[in-house]
């Protein structure tokens, strides 16, 4: 179930661990984050969610050393970091804040140049990744390499905030609420493509947010904090959601948990139904036998790419002599790391009570319907809490002895 | 009679026209340094950048006439105290202007360069600097403007430049060609200060990125 568990690619990401690490502000009563001791496993999704001044983005703050630990030690991969220089060590880093905050005298370009840049690259290695970066994004680099910030869309900007981010190939990358200044359809978009590029590079990454349905829809673990970086919960979304630690994450998960299963399982991860597809251009007469020896009552019509354009019922291609092409722009479409959530979204806006889904490429791969998604929320009520992952290490209590087992908060 | 004046000493206005720009160049060159190093010391501490405007906005209140007969005892005549009194009125508004445009940073910019790890100077040069440049740049203009009149008036201490026409006119006015000459440094000091803001105008647009330019 979890988003990082494609077993083709290799984790390229390290682990991270904070060992009791205290923030205290001068002037300020009590700490604002007490003696925190938090392991985040190497290749996935960590969610820092709480209440606004609990102290999620302090913690995450900490982990590239923006702001100074009073106390306690940061570990990457297997060095520590504490006290080396901290501008070396944010150069390894990925970062992205809210908004993507791009800055706004240079091009997209120079942009996304700025770390390689600081680390000596050479222009040629620099102006290949950036290609490759903003291919990864989905921008076209011919069309996107020489604008300023100020000529992109707020998606666009938040795309090159993650390229920016991810330069110089840090094995770390830490986001700042990245999809709050964003519009929701754009956020679902962007939280697909960010599943979809962490298929392929397996980083570890840091997000914080206040969002529970977006901490949910993209972690591997979820930290639930309180007050002074209190650690309530540290488990896998399904986990928090079907056994709520205490009253506090029960109010902060909000109501319709059993709805918010749906987000947990993607589209790819359901049986999808096979469908008849065709070529714009070929006989209509053809297509319609194809269909009703395979007894489907809509065929698709695909570009010389894979790619969906229409969706016609058996009637309406029986009025035509050839299969008419050109894109359907309300056609149902899902990508294969979408959730189920917003694929029922999508099927009822479209009204169609099932959609299409693409993966790689945006490539035809099949059909979800209604019927599969209400038999995966039956299994998931089944198979709450039955996986038994080994939780990662999060707490605040202090070793009373050297050895101490820490038992997960 | 005006035109014989002018076509006589053509050669000696020509060169006091020259000195003329050249000391206003020279001293706004010099404040815009004294600015970047004060601004940058003072516009994320409120009470050193409440103090920077504060002075910025008395100093404009002295008399450039009164500051450069003061600065005669300490430096004596000719070109120091122009040159002290020329930049000290050009550092003002550039001033006020560069704590101004620095403090319109996107605070949220600044922390995105830090967190991809440019150091603190590398923020300000690379980040900071470029962000407040066209502020700080309409600033240098008032300035350029006003200390352009300024410079003349420092010619009371012998300093270089088209202040001598106006001095010398006034201080003979009814004698021949006494008006000839003010007129010469006036008008002289009017088109310097076209010209330069001219300058100034082609240095915005060679210097300021396209991405923050204000679009007309």
């Amino acid at each position: 179930m979890s988003a990082a568990d494609s077993p083709t690619t290799e984790v390229s990401g390290q682990k991270i661990l904070l060992d009791q690490v205290t923030k205290t502000y001068a002037g300020q009563h009590g700490a604002a984050v007490d003696n925190l001791t938090l392991e985040i496993p190497a290749g996935k999704i960590v969610m820092l969610v709480g209440p606004s001044g609990c102290g999620k983005t302090t913690t995450m703050k900490m982990i590239n050393r923006l702001i100074e630990p009073t106390r306690g030690r940061i570990v990457v991969g297997d060095e520590d970091v504490t006290t080396i220089k901290g501008d070396d060590l944010r150069r390894r880093i990925g970062y992205v804040v809210q908004g993507a905050a791009l800055f706004p005298h240079m091009t997209v370009a120079q942009n996304i140049a700025t770390v390689p840049k600081m680390l000596g690259w050479s222009k040629d290695r620099i102006s290949a990744r950036i290609d490759d970066l903003l291919d990864l994004v989905s921008l076209d680099p011919a069309l996107y390499r020489d604008r300023y910030p100020r000529e992109l869309s707020g998606g666009q900007q938040q795309r090159i905030g993650v390229a920016r981010a991810l330069a110089a190939d840090p094995p770390v990358l830490l986001m700042d609420e990245p999809f709050g200044a964003v519009d929701p359809i754009t956020r679902q978009r962007l939280q697909e493509e960010l599943l979809r590029i962490q298929e392929d590079l397996q980083k570890t990454i840091v997000i914080v947010t206040h969002d529970f349905d977006e901490a949910v829809k993209l972690g591997d673990w979820i930290v639930v904090f309180r007050e002074g970086g209190h650690i309530v919960q540290y488990d896998t979304p399904d986990r928090i959601l079907a056994d709520p630690a205490d009253e506090f994450v029960e109010h902060f998960i909000g109501s319709g948990a059993g709805l918010k299963q749906l987000t947990l399982t993607r589209v790819r991860d359901v049986q999808l139904a096979d469908a008849v597809t065709v070529a714009p251009g070929t006989s209509s007469a053809d297509a319609l036998a194809r269909a009703r020896e395979a007894g489907h009552g809509h065929v698709v019509v695909l570009d010389d790419r894979e790619r969906p354009l229409r969706w016609p019922s058996l009637r309406s291609l029986g009025r035509t002599t050839q299969v008419p092409g050109g894109l359907d722009p309300d056609l149902p479409v899902v990508g294969s790391t979408a959730t189920l959530q917003d694929a029922l979204d999508t099927m009822l806006v479209s009204s169609a009570g099932a959609a299409l889904v693409t993966g790689r490429h945006d490539a035809f791969v099949g059909v979800i319907t209604v019927e599969v998604i209400m038999d995966a929320i039956a299994a998931a009520r089944e198979a709450s809490g039955a996986d038994d992952e080994d939780t990662p290490i999060g707490t605040n209590e202090r070793p009373e002895e050297p050895a101490a087992a820490e038992e997960p908060a | 009679m005006f035109w014989t004046y002018v076509t006589d000493r053509w050669d000696q206005i020509w060169f006091a026209s020259w000195q003329h720009l050249w000391l206003v160049v020279q001293c706004l060159v010099l404040a815009l340094v004294i600015t970047l190093v004060i601004a940058f010391a003072v516009y994320r501490v409120p009470w050193a950048r409440a103090l920077a405007n504060g002075v910025s906005a008395i100093g404009l209140t002295i008399p450039s006439f009164a500051l450069i007969g003061l600065l005669i005892a300490p430096f004596g005549f000719g070109v120091l105290p122009s040159v002290i009194v020329v930049t000290f009125f050009a550092t003002l508004p550039v001033l006020r202007n560069a704590v101004v445009g620095l403090g319109q940073v996107d605070p949220q910019i600044v922390e995105a360069a830090r967190g991809v790890g440019m150091s603190r100077t590398r923020v300000m040069l690379r980040i900071e600097l470029p962000l407040a440049w066209p502020v700080i740049l309409a600033g240098l203009r008032v300035s350029a403007q006003m200390v352009m009149g300024i410079a003349a008036v420092t010619a009371y201490a012998l300093g270089p430049g088209l202040g001598g026409f106006i001095f010398s006119g006034l201080s003979r006015l009814g004698g021949a060609n006494s008006l000839n000459s003010v007129v010469v440094g006036v008008v002289g000091v009017v088109l310097l200060a076209f010209v330069l803001d001219l300058l100034l105008v082609g240095l915005g647009r060679l210097t300021v990125s396209r991405g923050i330019r204000v679009r007309s």
